[in-house]
C-alpha cells in the first residue's frame, strides 16, 4: 500500500495536537509491512525525523508550469478574506508577527522564490488561505508524478490538496478529521472553513474521525452518511526514559494544573471557578494555568477579582520538556474542554503519573476508564473531583497505578491498523 | 421428601444525594429523598405489590401447599414505612397465612459480618426485633447480606442461636458436590446450611427474558421438567433470588407473572415435589456433609466472592474508614448519628464503587445513582468526613466534662499523697533528718549534673536518695493508676 499523505505540520515544528497525532499515526503505520507513506508538509526544514518516511517539502517542488491550474484552485476558495477569528492553533505572539509580516511585504497573490518554488511558512497565520491554495497546486503536481494507491489528508487545511490530488490521479481519498470548525469556534462557525470542510467530506471516499464525538458532529452538522465515517481513536507515544524529567518541588502545596491554549474551546474559565471553590475549603493547594491564548487576560483578571491570585499562577505557553516538568510536579491535571475532538494531553499527564479530570465533551473520555469525567460546565462536580483526588489517597493511588497501565495499552500501532482497514475498504 | 425452597430478597438502600466537599461541616443531611421515594414507589407498584398479590393468591389457591420465604432489609422496611406503608400491609397479609417465613439479616444490609462482630450482632438483633414487631414471628433462619458466607460467619451466626443459614451454592466451593442437599457448617455442625441452586435460580432471575439464550422462551412447563430431571436422590431445590426479579428486572410484559402463576401448578401436576420454607427443610432433611468455606462467598457476579463490594482500593479505604469510626459512634451515643452510621453501612454504597463493571456491566448499573465508581467514592468519603466532624464535636464536648472530672480526681489524689508522705515522716521519726539531707544532696547534684556524677563519691549519694524516695514514689504510681 502506497499512501500520499497531506499534513500541515510535523515534529518538531508543531503548534497543536494535529502534528502530534499525524506523527504518531504515520509512525504506527510504518510498522505495517508493505506500507509506504509519502508525507507532504508545506515546508520541510530538514530537521524532521526522516527515518520512517520520506518527507516531501512542498516548497521543493517547482510549480511554475502549473500557474494555470493554480488559478483554478484559487477560485475554489477565492472569496475567503483573511479573518483573525478563524486562524487555528496560533499562539498570540506568532499571530502578531504573521500579520505584521504580511502587511510589510504587501503580500497578496502567490509568492514564489527565484527558482519558481513556493516558499511556505508552514505555520498557521495570516496568509493561511493562500498557503492552502498553494498547497493544493503542489498536491496536483505530486499526484501527477507520484505512484500511490490512496490519498490521505489531515484536517481542513489539507482538504483542498487532497481533493486536487484525487482529481488529477483518480485515486481514492481518505480524509482524517482531527477537529471541526464547530469545535474550534465554539459554535459560531466560519462559513469559509465550513465550506472547505464540507467539500472535503463530500468528495472523500471515507472519513476517519478521531472520536465518536467528532463522528457525530460530522454526521449531524455536515450531513454526511454515517456509513462513510469511521472512528479511529488517537493514541499516545510511549514516554522514553530520558523524557521523564523530574522537577524538584520547592513548595509543599498540592498543585492542580490546566495545560492548553487559553481559548473558548478549552474552557479555562471553568477551571478558575472550580479553583475558587476548592480554595474556600483548602489552603495547601495551588492552581496553575499553563498556556496562552485570547482569554488569558480575562482569566488573570478573574483570578484577581476572586482574590485567589496568590494561589493561582499563570506560566504562559509551555513547550517540549517544560510540559513534562509541569506534569512532574502536578497532583491533578484538569482538562475542562467545552469541545475536544480527542485531547491527547490527559494521556501525557497519565504517563507522568498524574491523575486526570476530563470533560465528558472530549473524545478521549470515550477511551479512558481511570479518569474522572465531568461536564465542562459543572463547576461543582469539577471542584469536588479535584478535592476528592487531593484528599482521598485511595482514588489518586488507583488512578496513578491503573491509569498508567491503561495509557500504555493505547498504541498508535492499533490505530494504524484500523486506518489500514479503511484504506483496504476504499482501494479496489 | 423432595422439596422446592423459594426465597426472595427485598432490599432498598437509602441513596445519598450529591454531597459536595463544600457541604462538609455545614450540611448534615445526606440522602436524596426524591430519588429514594420515586424509586421505591416505582418498584412497589411494579414489583412488591403485584408480586405479593400473586403470592397471596397462590397460597390461597393451593391451600397452604405453596410456601415461600422472604428477607426484608431494615432499610427497605424503613422506606416502606416512609413511602409505601401499603407494602408492609401486604406482607402482613402474607405473614398471616402461615405459609411465609421471614428470615433474619443485618438491619442495614451491611457488610458488618466481615469487619466487626459487635456491630454485626447489634444489627441482627435490631432487625430481629423489627420483624417480630411487624409480623409477630421470630426468625429462626439467617440470611447474610448478598448471601455472604464463610465458616467463621456461620459459626458466629450459630452462636447467636440460629439453626440454619442460607448461602450461594458456589461452584468453587462445592466442586463435584450438588447444592441440592442440606449441609452443615464446618466449625459448628449445629448450624445447617442451605445452598442456592444458582443454575436454576439464575435461569429465572437473569436469563428469563434474554432472547439470545438458547432456552428462550422459558415456560413453567420447561422449567419444571428440568427440576423433574434432577437426580432422584437429591432432596431440595433451593431457588433464591431478588424479589425485584418479578416485574422490575424482568418486566411484566416478559410474562414473568404468568410464569410465576403457572409454576406451582406445573410442579404439583408433573412432579412429586412439594414446597417448603427454609425452616421446614432444616426440620425435614438430614444434613449430608459439612460445607467448607474458608474464604467468604456471595451470590454476586461470576466469581461469587466479595470483589463486588471489597475488590478495589477505593472500596477498601472507604470500608476501613467507616469501621474505624465504630468505637467513636458508640461513645457518642447519639440516636441521629446511630441512624446515619447504619445507613452508611448499606452494602450498595460499596457496590457503586466497584470498577468491575468495566468488564461485566449491567447488574451493577441497576438504580446506580452515580456515573462512575469514582464519583460514588468521593461522595461517600465527603459524607464520612462530615460525619466525623459531627462525631468529634460531640465527643469533644463529652471530653471536656471528662477532663474536669479527672482533674478533680487528680487533685484529691495529690492531697492524699501529701498526707501519706507526712505520715511516713512521722512514723520513721529517726529517719527524718536523713531523708531531708538526701533530698538536699540530690538537689545539689542535679544542679551541677553530668560532670560530678562520674566522680567516685556520688555513687553512694545516689543510692541513699533512691531508698529514701522509694515509698512516696510507690504511692504516687498507685495514684496514677487509679486516675487512669
Amino acid at each position: 500500500m502506497k499512501v500520499l499523505m497531506f499534513g500541515w505540520e510535523f515534529p518538531p515544528h508543531i503548534s497543536g495536537g494535529l502534528g502530534t497525532a499525524s506523527y504518531g499515526l504515520t509512525k504506527g503505520m510504518s510498522k505495517i509491512p508493505g506500507m509506504q507513506i509519502k508525507f507532504v508538509v508545506p515546508k520541510a526544514y530538514g530537521d524532521e525525523d526522516q527515518s520512517r518516511m520520506r518527507i516531501v517539502g512542498a516548497n521543493d517542488i517547482e510549480i511554475s508550469k502549473k500557474l494555470i491550474n493554480y488559478e483554478s484552485f484559487l477560485r475554489e476558495i477565492e472569496y475567503i478574506q483573511i479573518n483573525s477569528k478563524i486562524v487555528p492553533y496560533t499562539d498570540p505572539d506568532e499571530y502578531y508577527h504573521a500579520v505584521k509580516e504580511a502587511k510589510k511585504e504587501g503580500r497578496s497573490f502567490i509568492y514564489t522564490n527565484f527558482r519558481g518554488k513556493l516558499p511556505f511558512t508552514g505555520k498557521y497565520g495570516a496568509d493561511l488561505y493562500h498557503e492552502i491554495a498553494n498547497y493544493a497546486v503542489v498536491a496536483s503536481e505530486l499526484a501527477e508524478e507520484g505512484d500511490f494507491d490512496v490519498i490521505h489528508a489531515h484536517d481542513w487545511l489539507t482538504f483542498p490538496a487532497g481533493i486536487a490530488a484525487k482529481r488529477v490521479s483518480g485515486k481514492p481519498l481518505v480524509i482524517h478529521v482531527h477537529a471541526t470548525d464547530f469545535d474550534r469556534s465554539g459554535g459560531s462557525v466560519n462559513p469559509a472553513v465550513f465550506d472547505i470542510e464540507m467539500k472535503g467530506m463530500r468528495i472523500a471516499d471515507k472519513i476517519v474521525a478521531v472520536s465518536n464525538l467528532t463522528r457525530n458532529t460530522i454526521i449531524e452538522k455536515y450531513g454526511i452518511d454515517p456509513e462513510k465515517v469511521v472512528t479511529v481513536h488517537n493514541a499516545v507515544e510511549p514516554l522514553e526514559e530520558a523524557e521523564k524529567l523530574i522537577l524538584k518541588r520547592n513548595i509543599n502545596d498540592k498543585i492542580v494544573t490546566f495545560l492548553g491554549r487559553v481559548t473558548l474551546q478549552k474552557g479555562p474559565e471553568y477551571f478558575v471557578e472550580a479553583a475558587y471553590k476548592v480554595l474556600q475549603k483548602m489552603d495547601n493547594v495551588r492552581f496553575v494555568m499553563a498556556g496562552s491564548g485570547e482569554l488569558l487576560n480575562r482569566m488573570i483578571i478573574r483570578a484577581a477579582s476572586l482574590r485567589i491570585a496568590d494561589k493561582f499562577h499563570f506560566t504562559g505557553f509551555l513547550k517540549g520538556d517544560d510540559v513534562y516538568r509541569m506534569f512532574s510536579i502536578s497532583d491533578v491535571y484538569v482538562m475542562p474542554s467545552v469541545s475536544e475532538p480527542f485531547g491527547i494531553s490527559p494521556l501525557e499527564a497519565m504517563q507522568s503519573n498524574v491523575p486526570v479530570i476530563i470533560s465528558h465533551q472530549s473524545g478521549v473520555s470515550e477511551v479512558l476508564q481511570y479518569a474522572m469525567k465531568v461536564d465542562f460546565w459543572d463547576i461543582d462536580a469539577m471542584a469536588d473531583a479535584i478535592y476528592g483526588l487531593l484528599n482521598y489517597s485511595a482514588l489518586s493511588d488507583m488512578f496513578k497505578s491503573h491509569g498508567k497501565e491503561e495509557v500504555e495499552n493505547m498504541k498508535w500501532e492499533n490505530s494504524a491498523l484500523k486506518v489500514n482497514e479503511v484504506y483496504q475498504s476504499v482501494v479496489k | 421428601m423432595r422439596t422446592i425452597c423459594l426465597y426472595f430478597q427485598i432490599h432498598q438502600p437509602f441513596r445519598f444525594r450529591r454531597y459536595r466537599f463544600f457541604d462538609i461541616g455545614g450540611e448534615h443531611y445526606y440522602y436524596d429523598d426524591y430519588m429514594n421515594e420515586s424509586i421505591l414507589r416505582k418498584v412497589a407498584d411494579k414489583c412488591y405489590l403485584p408480586a405479593n398479590a400473586v403470592m397471596l393468591d397462590l397460597i390461597k389457591k393451593y391451600e397452604g401447599k405453596f410456601k415461600i420465604a422472604f428477607s426484608i432489609s431494615g432499610t427497605a422496611i424503613d422506606q416502606f414505612e416512609l413511602y409505601a406503608p401499603e407494602v408492609i400491609e401486604s406482607f402482613r397479609k402474607l405473614a398471616k397465612t402461615g405459609c411465609v417465613e421471614f428470615l433474619s439479616e443485618t438491619y442495614s444490609h451491611s457488610l458488618a459480618s466481615l469487619s466487626n462482630r459487635e456491630e454485626f450482632e447489634k444489627q441482627v438483633l435490631k432487625h430481629k426485633a423489627k420483624i417480630i414487631e411487624l409480623f409477630g414471628v421470630e426468625p429462626a433462619v439467617f440470611r447474610n447480606t448478598e448471601l455472604i458466607y464463610s465458616d467463621e460467619i456461620g459459626s458466629m451466626v450459630a452462636d447467636m442461636g440460629y439453626k440454619a443459614m442460607i448461602t450461594e451454592g458456589a461452584k468453587h466451593v462445592l466442586g463435584w458436590k450438588s447444592p441440592n442437599y442440606l449441609y452443615f457448617n464446618a466449625l459448628n455442625p449445629k448450624l445447617k446450611v442451605l445452598l442456592k441452586n444458582f443454575k436454576l435460580s439464575d435461569d429465572i432471575a437473569f436469563r428469563f427474558s434474554n432472547k439470545s439464550w438458547s432456552e428462550y422462551p422459558l415456560t413453567a412447563e420447561k422449567f419444571v421438567s428440568w427440576i423433574k430431571a434432577i437426580d432422584k436422590n437429591e432432596e431440595t431445590v433451593n431457588l433464591f433470588m431478588d424479589y425485584e426479579t418479578f416485574g422490575e428486572r424482568q418486566k411484566k410484559d416478559t410474562g414473568i407473572f404468568d410464569f410465576l402463576k403457572a409454576f406451582p401448578a406445573m410442579v404439583f401436576k408433573n412432579t412429586k415435589f412439594k414446597f417448603s420454607t427454609p425452616s421446614e427443610v432444616v426440620q425435614a432433611l438430614q444434613p449430608v456433609a459439612a460445607v467448607h468455606v474458608p474464604h467468604a462467598i456471595s451470590w454476586a457476579d461470576e466469581e461469587r466472592d466479595l470483589t463486588a463490594w471489597l475488590g478495589n482500593e477505593l472500596q477498601w479505604q472507604a470500608f476501613a474508614k467507616l469501621y474505624e469510626m465504630q468505637e467513636k459512634v458508640k461513645q457518642a451515643n447519639d440516636p441521629k448519628l446511630f441512624k446515619d452510621f447504619e445507613y452508611f453501612q448499606v452494602s450498595d454504597h460499596f457496590y457503586y464503587m466497584s470498577t468491575k463493571f468495566f468488564s461485566d456491566g449491567e447488574v451493577h448499573s441497576y438504580y446506580n445513582p452515580y456515573d462512575s465508581p469514582y464519583e460514588a467514592f468521593i461522595n461517600y468519603m465527603n459524607i464520612l468526613s462530615d460525619f466525623e466532624i459531627r462525631l468529634n464535636s460531640i465527643l469533644s464536648q463529652d471530653c471536656s466534662v471528662e477532663v474536669q472530672r479527672l482533674s478533680k480526681l487528680l487533685q484529691e489524689k495529690e492531697q492524699l499523697i501529701i498526707k501519706y508522705a507526712d505520715q511516713l515522716n512521722k512514723d520513721d521519726g529517726y529517719n527524718k533528718p536523713n531523708v531531708k539531707k538526701a533530698v538536699k544532696k540530690e538537689k545539689t547534684k542535679t544542679a551541677s549534673v553530668e560532670k560530678p556524677i562520674k566522680k567516685s563519691a556520688s555513687g553512694k549519694i545516689v543510692e541513699t536518695t533512691k531508698k529514701a524516695s522509694e515509698k512516696p514514689k510507690a504511692k504516687n504510681v498507685a495514684g496514677n493508676t487509679v486516675k487512669k
